[in-house]
């Protein structure tokens, strides 16, 4: 695995946080999400929550966007608390943040040229050349440059998750949030996406959270990890430490057993 | 509140009904938050899109429906109005019946059905394939992006088909006074003119502006809520066209009652 930045490979925590969820409790209606989850994210690293699904870990990504709002505690990002943050300017913080969803979510009514600069068009004064510009390189970087004028109905699952993380590239965001970026990949293309996230990230500085339930996926991207389990962080360290943990839940999800606290049934 | 929770339905309307008003709310904030930045409030092409497709697609079958609908009202009121010799009533009770009524109605009605189920259809599927947030995480409005030129396509352009729905009715109640009760193009035109009046066509356009409203805000809304995949977008669309009518037929007979108070 490439290097990462000095501070995030020592301690996640220790640096200034990029992302600092204090205390969050979150449920729909009767169903308890997340209770008292508190997690801290620091500049650079390559943050994995993995979790059963269902346990509360997309919801987590989503309270970091401020599309969803806890019942209470806080979630900050560069030390501003997005729950208290007013519409404008958590519109202009969900800039400096990119997101890359688990089935893509490119506008399917749009070529993927339009879905890569309908940010840049919407959002910045950027000529239309200038524009153009931008969303070849962004393709390049992800090997799709050829593939501007495609529909999304007419690209493959592993071509989508490229072009979505094209996407979240095009405002250079100083956070990346990947929503399970394997799933439903074959194990080729599922490393292929792996490798783009660890050379993306590193190129660009940015800091990324990735939630997966893939270990694969998760021990090859992680400088950190961390568990959720019960609607809270029960582990977080580095990825060595992380594979040979003590926690019963954390060792059986590791290891994929069915024997162990983490019911079944729930799944 | 007590009297709320024991009638669910109420309840389930009146929560639907403020979520419906929060939505227009937000998506008028949202746009002017747009225009205060130096940009422009939506993407002019989407909105020309959509009058393309809520105006030029429904005017085929509007002016179609009200051919046919102002046809059959003369042949009828005139088969009736014969025998007493006032037949000469029929061009005035097409041109008023469908400037006052029928014309916003029935294209009220048609919209509902074409354009609130194919809005709810398409963002109900964009929302369940998680398109609105992405679109929402990018920092871009959805409500001013996807709402906003709908709503005002539908609001501009139900005015303007309520317009063609009543030339075609009157056309077809011309045709019927030419060649079944003898009255001439010209003198049809005539006694259109004598009965119509200007409080007719105010009816007819304040009820238009809105019907649009609401089928616009309606299908956007029901859209946006969808819940369940497939068959809750299904869900949704139906349930997008039956309220639309219902609504837009319950605000025809409550801006009847007003509109008479003031008028008559």
């Amino acid at each position: 695995m490439t290097d990462v930045a000095p501070q995030a490979r020592t301690s996640g925590t220790s640096a200034e946080p990029l992302v600092e969820m204090t205390d969050v409790h979150l449920a729909f209606d009767q169903k308890v999400i997340l209770k008292s989850l508190s997690l801290k994210v620091a500049p650079r690293e390559r943050l994995v929550i993995m979790g059963q699904s269902g346990g509360g870990k997309s919801t987590t990504l989503r309270l970091i966007l401020g599309i969803l709002k806890p019942n209470s505690g806080s979630v900050k990002f560069k030390g501003e608390d997005v729950t208290r943050m007013t519409r404008p300017r958590l519109n202009r913080m969900r800039q400096r943040i990119g997101m890359v969803y688990q089935y893509s979510a490119l506008i399917s009514s749009l070529s993927v040229r339009d879905n890569l600069a309908l940010p840049l068009e919407e959002l910045t004064r950027k000529s239309e050349k200038e524009i153009d510009a931008i969303v070849q390189e962004k393709l390049s970087l992800v090997g799709m440059e050829d593939t501007l004028k495609y529909m999304p109905s007419e690209l493959s699952g592993g071509m989508k998750k490229r072009i979505g993380l094209a996407r979240a590239l095009v405002l250079e965001p100083e956070l990346i949030l990947f929503d399970e970026p394997s799933a439903g990949l074959d194990p080729v293309v599922s490393s292929v996406i792996d490798e783009l996230i660890i050379a993306l990230t590193e190129k660009t500085n940015a800091t990324s959270i990735i939630v997966t339930h893939e270990m694969d996926s998760a021990f090859r991207i992680a400088t950190r990890m961390a568990m959720l389990y019960q609607g809270k962080i029960i582990e977080e360290d580095r990825p060595e430490r992380f594979r040979h943990s003590h926690d019963a839940v954390v060792s059986q999800f590791v290891e994929g057993r069915t024997d162990g606290p983490i019911s079944t049934t729930q799944s | 509140m007590k009297l709320l929770d024991r009638i669910p339905p109420l309840r389930n309307s009146l929560q639907h009904l403020s979520s419906v008003i929060w939505l227009l709310i937000e998506t008028v904030q949202e746009t002017i938050e747009n225009v205060r930045q130096g940009r422009a409030p939506f993407r002019i092409s989407i909105f020309f899109e959509q009058t393309d497709r809520a105006g030029v697609g429904s005017l085929p079958l509007v002016s179609l429906v009200s051919f046919f609908l102002g046809l059959t009202m003369a042949l009828l009121t005139g088969y009736q109005l014969r025998t007493f010799g006032t037949e000469r009533l029929v061009p005035g009770l097409v041109a008023v019946g469908f400037t006052r009524e029928l014309g916003p109605l029935l294209t009220g009605i048609m919209l509902a059905a074409r354009i609130g189920a194919a809005y709810t259809a398409e963002l109900g599927t964009m929302t369940v394939a998680e398109e609105v947030e992405a679109i929402e995480a990018m920092g871009i409005g959805p409500l001013r992006f996807l709402v906003s030129p709908r709503l005002l396509a539908v609001v501009l352009l139900t005015p303007c088909l309520v317009v063609v729905s009543n030339i075609a009715a009157m056309i077809g109640g011309l045709i019927v006074c030419r060649w079944q009760l003898d009255i001439s193009p010209a003198y049809y035109l005539q006694l259109i003119n004598e009965s119509l009046q200007n409080r007719d066509i105010i009816a007819g356009m304040v009820k238009s502006v809105l019907f649009g409203l609401i089928i616009s805000l309606v299908s956007c809304y029901k859209g946006l809520t969808v819940r369940g995949g497939a068959a809750g977008v299904g869900d949704a669309t139906t349930s997008s066209v039956v309220t639309a009518i219902t609504v837009v037929i319950g605000c025809d007979t409550l801006a009847n009652i007003i509109l008479i108070a003031l008028y008559d």
